[in-house]
């Protein structure tokens, strides 16, 4: 019976590590393939070369590109965060009425497909008059990433000790010096990956920018932008490669820093 | 008459403060109602302008507004766009089984078997997913191509001579690079459900004499079925109506729903075709979905 119960044990764990590599091998050749001293990518490999980086940096439109990622990753993140704060608040400190429902209606977004979140924000810019330019975008990833946001920050939220906010209050502070002094840098860590998160999700994203940009690209819109030209794709790898390294570091923070203090008591992360 | 207006308003706003004060939920409408009313805005202003442009007609560079039924009988009679919407469920249906099935295995793991290394296992599975999709989907691309990767390694070790051509651009290319790229979306429900079961209800089957698969399918399996439902959702409603993955691996013969949407509004320029086109591809998921998650809660309950 132990017997049994430990060899089942190696056959998943053997299984959990071909997932993983499933999950990983497609995207390392990425990286490979970007230090490849040929404009083919195939096999075999025929030297080591650093040139498509020396390329991707030559390239001005992909930094300016790079440029206007930032910038919309940056405002998205920081309103999206903002707006998440006192909802994921209220969601887990009071019991509100209807919470499943409130949650739900915030979260709804991540149910309707890209392609239509898209396409109807581009109607209602029309309908406006607005024009397209990066604002446009922010407000449309803002929409993706408030979801994002609060569940981030409810997990935080959730997991830190409530009577800490009471002990303040009865000690005689008000709401919001309660807030500064107590819930803010207790929920800090929680907030900080909120933004690091929902910057990779703006980051990321090609749907919502594919229909809400104007002349300005966001560094995926230029990227599908250069998959067409066959003699312009190993500097796409070396991008590539320097993106699934960057946002690598930062989910790790994002993670662990969500998780920390938490990690006894929760044992999940539940993106 | 003017003091006694301000006294009875003085009183009100006096109660309404007390209300706020005693009254938890209150409180938190109040916090959450501005970021509730933007969502909402943000969401159902779009939602409803997509609806009304369904009912118009493109004429030449305007649209005219009169209500008609016109995009809708376009979309369901045509039998390209029929056929379209047909292909993307059809699709999306086989990627959401493949990529539920992959993931229970690894989720058990993680919530089982992992102890100590579980928040390292969840790190592991979900960096992949944060990397950009973009990439992700482009790299198949580059795996399956006619002198790509598989091809060209499986040349230069000999075991074939000419490039396979069956690998890219094919319904079956879409389903593997979706079924990569969503994996993450399977994992995370699946493990949540499963670390939930009280263990103890597993040490009281094997008490009883249980061996370990009675336990799985009559304890662990029903009881992860909520996990498993909203996985499918989760990976079910937006795949169908992915763009990218058709358009960089899907060829001719993998075009999906979302490639006629986008042409709708970039090329032809027929926005209320394309409104139409979007809103029956979101009931069409809608009503698959309805029926799916009604069948599974059916089938788990009758499981118990």
């Amino acid at each position: 019976m132990r017997n049994n119960a430990g060899r089942g044990g190696i056959g998943l764990f053997a299984y959990a590590i071909f997932y993983l590599a499933f999950l990983y091998v497609p995207v390392l050749f990425l990286p490979l393939f970007s230090f490849n001293d040929s404009v083919f990518i195939s096999f075999p490999l025929t030297g080591f070369t650093t040139q498509w980086y020396g390329q991707m940096l030559a390239d001005g439109a992909m930094l300016h590109a790079l440029g206007n990622s930032l910038q919309v990753g940056a405002i998205a993140s920081l309103v999206s965060t903002m707006l998440a704060i006192p909802t994921a608040k209220a969601l887990t400190r009071y019991r509100v009425p209807g919470g499943a429902t409130i949650l739900g209606i915030v979260n709804l977004s991540l149910f309707i497909p890209e392609i239509v979140l898209g396409i109807s924000l581009l109607i209602l810019l029309n309908t406006a008059g607005v024009p397209r330019s990066l604002a446009t975008i922010m407000l449309g990833h803002i929409v993706v990433c408030v979801p994002f946001a609060i569940t981030v920050l409810m997990s935080r939220f959730d997991g830190f000790d409530k009577n800490l906010e009471e002990a303040s209050l009865d000690l005689g502070e008000n709401g919001w010096m309660t807030f500064w002094r107590v819930t803010f840098p207790l929920v800090l860590p929680g907030i900080i990956s909120s933004l690091l998160l929902s910057f990779m999700v703006s980051f990321d994203d090609f749907m919502i920018a594919f229909f809400l940009s104007g002349d300005e690209a966001t560094l995926p819109i230029y990227i599908w932008g250069q998959m067409r030209f066959p003699y312009k794709l190993p500097a796409v790898l070396a991008l590539g490669a320097l993106i699934l390294i960057v946002s690598t570091v930062l989910v790790v923070f994002a993670e662990s820093l969500r998780s920390r203090g938490l990690k006894d008591r929760h044992k999940m992360v539940g993106a | 008459m003017t003091t006694a207006d301000s006294t009875t308003g003085g009183g009100l706003t006096a109660r309404l403060a007390h209300f706020y004060r005693r009254s938890e939920g209150a409180r938190g409408l109040v916090l959450l109602s501005p970021t509730m009313l933007i969502m909402l805005a943000a969401l159902a202003a779009p939602m409803a302008l997509l609806a009304l442009y369904s009912f118009w007609t493109q004429d030449g560079y305007v649209v005219d507004k009169t209500p008609t039924l016109a995009q809708y009988a376009t979309s369901f009679g045509r039998a390209t766009y029929r056929e379209l919407f047909y292909r993307s469920v059809e699709i999306s249906s086989l990627v959401t089984l493949i990529t539920v099935l992959l993931a229970y295995p690894m989720a058990y793991f993680v919530a089982f078997r992992a102890e100590k290394s579980k928040f390292l296992w969840l790190i592991l599975l979900t960096i992949p997913f944060w990397t950009s999709y973009l990439l992700r989907v482009f790299s198949w691309k580059l795996i399956l191509g006619y002198n790509g990767v598989i091809n060209s390694g499986l040349m230069s070790l000999g075991i074939i001579h000419q490039p396979l051509e069956f690998l890219l651009y094919n319904p079956a290319a879409v389903v593997v690079t979706l079924a990569h790229a969503w994996a993450a979306f399977a994992i995370l429900p699946i493990y949540v459900s499963l670390e939930k079961i009280d263990r103890s209800l597993l040490d009281a089957a094997a008490d009883l004499g249980d061996g370990p698969i009675r336990r799985f399918f009559r304890i662990t399996l029903p009881l992860s079925m909520p996990g498993v439902i909203g996985a499918a959702v989760l990976i079910f409603v937006p795949t169908t109506g992915d763009y990218v993955t058709p358009s960089l691996v899907g060829g001719s013969g993998g075009v999906m729903i979302a490639n006629v949407i986008e042409v709708q509004f970039d090329k032809v320029g027929n926005w209320p075709l394309g409104a139409a086109l979007a809103m029956a591809s979101m009931a069409a998921v809608g009503i698959v979905t309805l029926l799916f998650v009604s069948a599974m809660r059916a089938a788990s309950a009758r499981i118990r």
